[in-house]
């Protein structure tokens, strides 16, 4: 008897145990559900006027469901919208957007894993002042530096183009995610860098081969917050980008704010929609990692 | 070939000295063992050969070589570590390989050699897996691997069993005892366990506090301890230590345990300078050197009558510990008796001969 399998055993059923609902998590529950309208209520506004025919819109009755489903405001945003002289719809703003976002991920995440890696791993002399910069640098407001650096970007002949904002936006970033990737890389064990040590003693081979390979969790983390951060950034966007290299949101801007004739709410809707799709996008399919990431920072096993 | 010399070695650490002005040479071939309690400054000393950690002041050469400002890399050394250390996202194979990394060998060499380290510490069927997906003697096993493929002169080890059971560390133990055999490489072993460093060693080094407290071959450590921290530290249990003082009378020279008045006859000890009339020690004695009932009889002794306050048995053996006054005395018993002793009012009467008593100075604690 005393080898039974353990899938032979007999099932017993016990009844689930039940839970009395407290008045605090009453209180905690309306109060979630408060902030959640919040942003629920608009968002659904927003989503139902985009589908809804212009007819129907001037109707009033925001809340109403559209009476016929259109696409035709999704049509307009995407490729006919005006944004100033030009009428292209906020399409080119999106592949501006896309030509903005690679670089500066790539300048943005390469500068701040390998200055983190230095700083956390190599003795180095002065690290401990060349982290308190970065720190200051960190909370430094970009309106203070706006000028300055329009100065430098035209001096370089970049002003106006996509690489302007792209390098822009990677320097900026570089402070505070250069902090980020230095405390990830604070937690591997000393032992393991003494062996890579021991074993290669090469900067970038130790970085390449044996640290890069570790920071899944933190690159996934930078990559959510970076593009994010980039794709809805209007100022750095419509002050580098000229008239050239106009992102996502300046045109979205410019379609709504600056329309001429009647308001076409259907249009506008559809155009915030398309604008701010990706980074969602992007969180929903990296969100799992993004919350490991996070916890795997904290509670390195 | 390489012999390593530590010469007037001094690590600080801020205003912290943890290591003076220490000397230490270790022969081509040799099995050191660096022994002492956490935080003597052994772990320290053998980082600061790996080129891990910074040499304050002094000088460090392998076979001749200043090896003091080079690179770990650059020294021809290999190292185990505590934690094994593995590279988390390489499969074995490519742990094994990556201990290559700086010496650019070509495709064919680099894979003799792991293949041959792979054999002999036989991971062959592991090769594709990946650390995480292993034991803890596997890991073990893989560690060892990564050093071995380097086909260095020295290979250090610090305390790589501490994280392994009681009976893997056994094996393991034995495993790299014989890897020493086989493979005739200077080895520099750090550990605070004993038994591992009385069964592998050719040398011992013990420290406490940042100094070597005896440098010497495991027999000579343990018979001949230099002084009271080493006696102390060395056996399981460790050397009974009571405190005497010395009467000379004529030839002879007596020493009296004054709590149990007991006197011990030391003339047969081999006194490095005489003790002075009067003169306060330390006796030691090994808890294996006592006879107990009736093989006391007919023996040069000096004996004792001692109430038990207990007795155990870890093992095949017994020990009996014994109220002696002021120190207890520890005794290695036949396990039969463990029983008998564990009565209350239980006493034993005990003999310790008199050719093998250890004798301390007790002003300044070392062996006279």
């Amino acid at each position: 008897m005393a080898n039974i399998d353990i899938s032979e055993r007999e099932f017993k059923h016990y009844p689930p145990k039940k839970k009395k609902i407290k008045g605090s998590s009453i209180i905690t529950f309306i109060f979630l559900a408060m902030i959640a309208l919040a942003v629920l209520v608009p968002l659904y506004v927003i989503i139902v006027t985009s589908f809804k025919t212009l007819d129907q819109i001037t109707l009033g009755r925001i809340f109403d469901l559209p009476t016929t489903w259109t696409f035709e405001g999704w049509n307009k945003a995407w490729s006919e919208v005006c944004s100033g002289m030009t009428c292209n719809g906020v399409k080119a703003g999106f592949f501006t957007s896309i030509k903005i976002l690679i670089p500066s991920i790539a300048i943005s995440v390469g500068l701040a894993s390998i200055t983190g890696y230095a700083l956390a791993l190599w003795k180095i002399k002065w690290a401990g002042s060349f982290l308190f910069v970065l720190f200051i640098c960190a909370f430094v407001p970009f309106q203070v530096i706006m000028i300055p650096l329009v100065l430098i970007t035209a001096k370089l002949g970049i002003y106006g183009t996509f690489w302007a904002v792209a390098i822009v936006h990677g320097v900026l970033s570089m402070p505070f995610l250069t902090l980020i990737f230095r405390n990830f890389y604070k937690d591997i064990p000393p032992e393991l860098i003494n062996a890579a040590l021991m074993d290669s003693g090469s900067f970038w081979r130790i970085f390449g081969e044996i640290v890069l390979p570790m920071s899944g969790n933190i690159i996934i983390v930078v990559l959510i917050l970076v593009i994010t951060g980039v794709w809805n950034d209007f100022l750095i966007g419509l002050t580098f980008g000229g008239f050239g290299a106009q992102p996502m949101t300046v045109i979205l801007a410019n379609t709504v704010i600056t329309g001429t004739g009647a308001v076409r709410y259907n249009v506008d809707m559809a155009a915030a929609l398309l604008t701010a799709l990706p980074p969602l996008i992007v969180y929903f399919a990296l969100g799992k990692f993004f919350v490991q990431g996070i916890s795997a920072g904290a509670i390195k096993g | 070939m390489p012999e390593i010399r530590f010469k007037d070695i001094v690590k600080q650490y801020g205003y912290v000295t943890v290591l003076e002005d220490l000397n230490l040479k270790v022969s081509d071939g040799e099995f050191l063992v660096l022994l002492g309690p956490s935080g003597c400054g052994k772990t320290t000393l053998l980082n600061m050969l790996a080129g891990l950690v910074e040499v304050t002041a002094g000088e460090i050469t392998i076979g001749g070589k200043d090896v003091t400002d080079l690179d770990p890399k650059d020294r021809g050394l290999a190292m185990v570590f505590q934690s094994y250390a593995l590279y988390p996202t390489k499969t074995v194979e490519g742990n094994l390989k990556f201990g290559l990394a700086a010496q650019k060998l070509p495709k064919a060499e680099m894979m003799k050699r792991v293949n041959w380290a792979a054999d002999l510490l036989q991971i062959q069927p592991l090769m594709k897996r990946k650390p995480a997906e292993l034991s803890g003697g596997q890991r073990q096993r893989v560690a060892i691997g990564r050093a071995l493929v380097k086909n260095v002169e020295v290979f250090l080890f610090d305390e790589p069993l501490s994280n392994l059971d009681a009976k893997l560390r056994t094996e393991m133990r034995l495993e790299i005892k014989k890897l020493h055999n086989e493979l005739q490489k200077t080895i520099v072993y750090v550990t605070h366990d004993q038994v591992e460093a009385m069964t592998m060693a050719t040398s011992i080094a013990i420290m406490n506090q940042g100094v070597i407290q005896q440098f010497g071959s495991p027999d000579d450590v343990y018979e001949n301890p230099a002084n009271l921290f080493v006696a102390k530290f060395i056996g399981a249990p460790p050397m009974n230590i009571i405190a005497a003082t010395v009467a000379i009378k004529g030839k002879k020279i007596l020493a009296t345990h004054a709590a149990s008045g007991v006197s011990m006859d030391l003339s047969k000890y081999d006194f490095a300078h005489k003790p002075a009339d009067g003169a306060k020690v330390y006796v030691g004695m090994r808890p294996e050197h006592f006879a107990i009932g009736s093989d006391i009889a007919g023996k040069e002794a000096a004996s004792f009558d001692l109430p038990v306050l207990y007795a155990e048995k870890p093992g095949s053996d017994g020990n009996a510990y014994l109220n002696s006054g002021d120190e207890q005395i520890a005794v290695r018993i036949d396990s039969a008796m463990v029983k008998d002793l564990q009565g209350a009012n239980a006493s034993l009467k005990i003999a310790f001969p008199h050719d093998k008593f250890s004798v301390f100075d007790a002003q300044t604690e070392s062996r006279i």
